[in-house]
């Protein structure tokens, strides 16, 4: 049987709580929309990318608790990291809430984002842990035409 | 009789004594386990279990019946014939329409909806004219309605409602122009719970000369509807809904207006004769029913309809309601709990938000306690955008929901605050 605990884990409820960067970043030079429209998540993703590196990243919106925990950390865990890096993060983090059963363990590099290996168990919310990094990844790739990174 | 929803047909058959209890035992997936608890299933507004009788009467058509139909010159064929007309014979008399002839079997309500957006709306909606729908409509009374607006370049405008989830009727007399061309409104809504006044709505439409579709899935679960007596000229309904299965409903339509207005698809069974210059149309209602039909469906429709027909509505409107008031008082003492539609009209649905914790925490741990509700928007954006919240959680009840049932949700209620405020 699936734990209530598993998927609402301390860190989670926390930074549901008291999200970490939720602002608008006015000198952001990416920036996507994401939503659910199924349960009415939304979120605005802002980032400051300089040289291939995200130096400052913010969002708001509105979610349960896992979709704005997912964010929340999310951005602590890619501020300062390189596009590239994100990138892998990214994958490394759909692998580990919507990857196959049975796979090892959650790669060390997540670090905190392994809070949400709970998420697996309950498929209903695997979208809600995904949409900030979905919207993430569409701040990075749609800005890319417009403005030079690298 | 709820209110609002009219009367039972005269013919009715002596009703069975109704005992919440013994209804349960109707249906058999109530005694389901989930998440290592009896299963409360509190999602009847999107869909509804289905009892013995419907699920027998299926099997039963497949094992004895089953043939194409009107076609056919063998027994089987035949029967297979006489099933499905019993079926939409069912729906009428369920719906107190004059004759069956006035009920076209359509995949649900949305088809059913689409349908009259489509041929009526081919013929009578010209650019500049509009379309009146409700602040309350469902996605599916709203989009085919934009989509004919746009096509014909014609404007789609919306009946306001108050801050209890009420229609602002005194708006109406000025909302219905010389330009109009339909409303449409639904008769109970589904996220809010509202019983809409239809028949005081219908007669002011028609005082101006407009005709007046009524989304009536969220209505029929909860008691047959009379549309004789509310002169609707439209009614659409889906089987799912009233304990029937999926993928069949009916729209009822007036004779004159379903003679009138032209065929929805082309192909078998909604011809007369077709040659390659001309073809005319059969006779309604098959004037609507291209390619073979959802036979079995509509017989299990017919099954729920006569599984409905020998309840007793008085007794079960007077459950329903006393389900609902408890629900209502019990969600709103809890502390952060406020409830979302308060008319005073409603059918057994309970919208409603919790302080600090989205509407899809509440669902995910709700489910764990083996108790299913709805968590989203209900496909009724606009209704959530009225009342500034991104969704609601919601509990609809059913004539096989009790007060234990209520009991259950208040519970896992207490075990979100829990988790949240721990």
């Amino acid at each position: 049987m699936t734990d209530l605990s598993e998927l609402y884990q301390q860190v989670i409820l926390d930074h549901n709580r008291t999200p970490r960067n939720f602002r608008v970043l006015d000198d952001a030079n990416h920036t996507a929309h994401g939503d659910n429209p199924l349960c009415g998540d939304k979120i605005k993703l802002y980032a400051k990318v300089d040289h291939g590196v995200i130096r400052d990243i913010g969002f708001q919106g509105s979610g349960c608790a896992i979709s704005r925990a997912s964010a929340s950390l999310m951005t602590a865990a890619v501020k300062g990291r390189t596009v590239t890096e994100a990138e892998e993060l990214f994958a490394a983090f759909h692998e580990m809430v919507a990857g196959d059963a049975g796979q090892p363990m959650p790669a060390e590099s997540l670090g905190k984002l392994r809070a949400f290996a709970g998420v697996k168990e309950f498929p209903a919310r695997v979208k809600c842990a995904n949409l900030p990094w979905h919207t993430l990844h569409a701040a990075l790739a749609g800005a890319e035409d417009g403005v030079t990174t690298e | 009789m709820t209110a609002g929803l009219g009367r039972v047909a005269k013919d009715a058959p002596v009703p069975r004594r109704f005992d919440p209890v013994l209804i349960r035992a109707d249906f058999p997936i109530l005694s389901r386990v989930m998440r290592g608890k009896a299963l409360v299933y509190l999602d009847n507004a999107a869909s509804s279990q289905k009892p013995r009788q419907v699920i027998d009467t299926l099997r039963r058509y497949y094992e004895t019946m089953n043939a194409n139909v009107h076609r056919g010159v063998y027994a089987l064929s035949e029967d297979a014939t006489a099933a499905y007309e019993w079926g939409r014979a069912m729906t009428a008399k369920y719906m107190n329409a004059p004759s069956p002839a006035e009920i076209v079997l359509v995949r649900g309500a949305t088809e059913g909806i689409n349908l009259v957006a489509a041929t009526y709306g081919r013929g009578h909606v010209a650019a500049g004219d509009e379309v009146l729908v409700s602040a309350m409509e469902h996605h599916s009374n709203i989009v085919p309605w934009q989509m004919l607006c746009e096509e014909r370049g014609a404007r789609l405008r919306v009946i306001p409602m108050n801050d209890r989830g009420e229609l602002i009727l005194d708006a109406l007399p000025a909302l219905i122009t010389s330009r109009t061309r339909i409303v449409a409104v639904t008769h109970v809504s589904n996220s809010l719970g509202t019983i809409n006044p239809v028949k005081e709505i219908i007669a002011t439409a028609h005082e101006r000369g407009v005709p007046v579709l009524v989304d009536g899935a969220q209505a029929v679960p909860h008691g047959p509807v009379d549309v004789q007596e509310l002169d609707c000229d439209f009614y659409a309904i889906s089987s799912h809904k009233m304990f029937g299965p999926t993928g069949i409903g009916a729209l009822y339509g007036k004779r004159a207006w379903l003679e009138q207005i032209p065929p929805y698809q082309g192909g078998g069974e909604m011809i007369r004769s077709v040659t390659f210059e001309k073809t005319t149309y059969a006779p309604i209602p098959m004037k609507f029913e291209a390619g073979t039909p959802n036979i079995a469906g509509t017989v299990g429709m017919g099954a729920a309809v006569d599984y409905l027909n020998h309840l007793d509505w008085t007794a079960i409107a007077a459950h329903e309601q006393n389900v609902l008031r408890y629900a209502e008082d019990s969600l709103r003492s809890i502390p952060g709990v406020r409830l979302i539609g308060t008319a005073a009209q409603k059918a057994s649905v309970v919208s409603f938000v919790m302080d600090g914790v989205h509407p899809h925490d509440i669902g995910t741990i709700a489910d764990q306690e083996g108790v299913a509700i709805r968590t989203g928007h209900h496909c009724t954006q606009p209704v959530m955008d009225f009342f500034g919240v991104p969704a609601t959680a919601r509990a609809s009840f059913a004539l096989y929901n009790t007060l234990e049932d209520v009991d259950r949700l208040v519970a896992a209620i207490a075990r979100v605050r829990e988790v949240f405020h721990s």
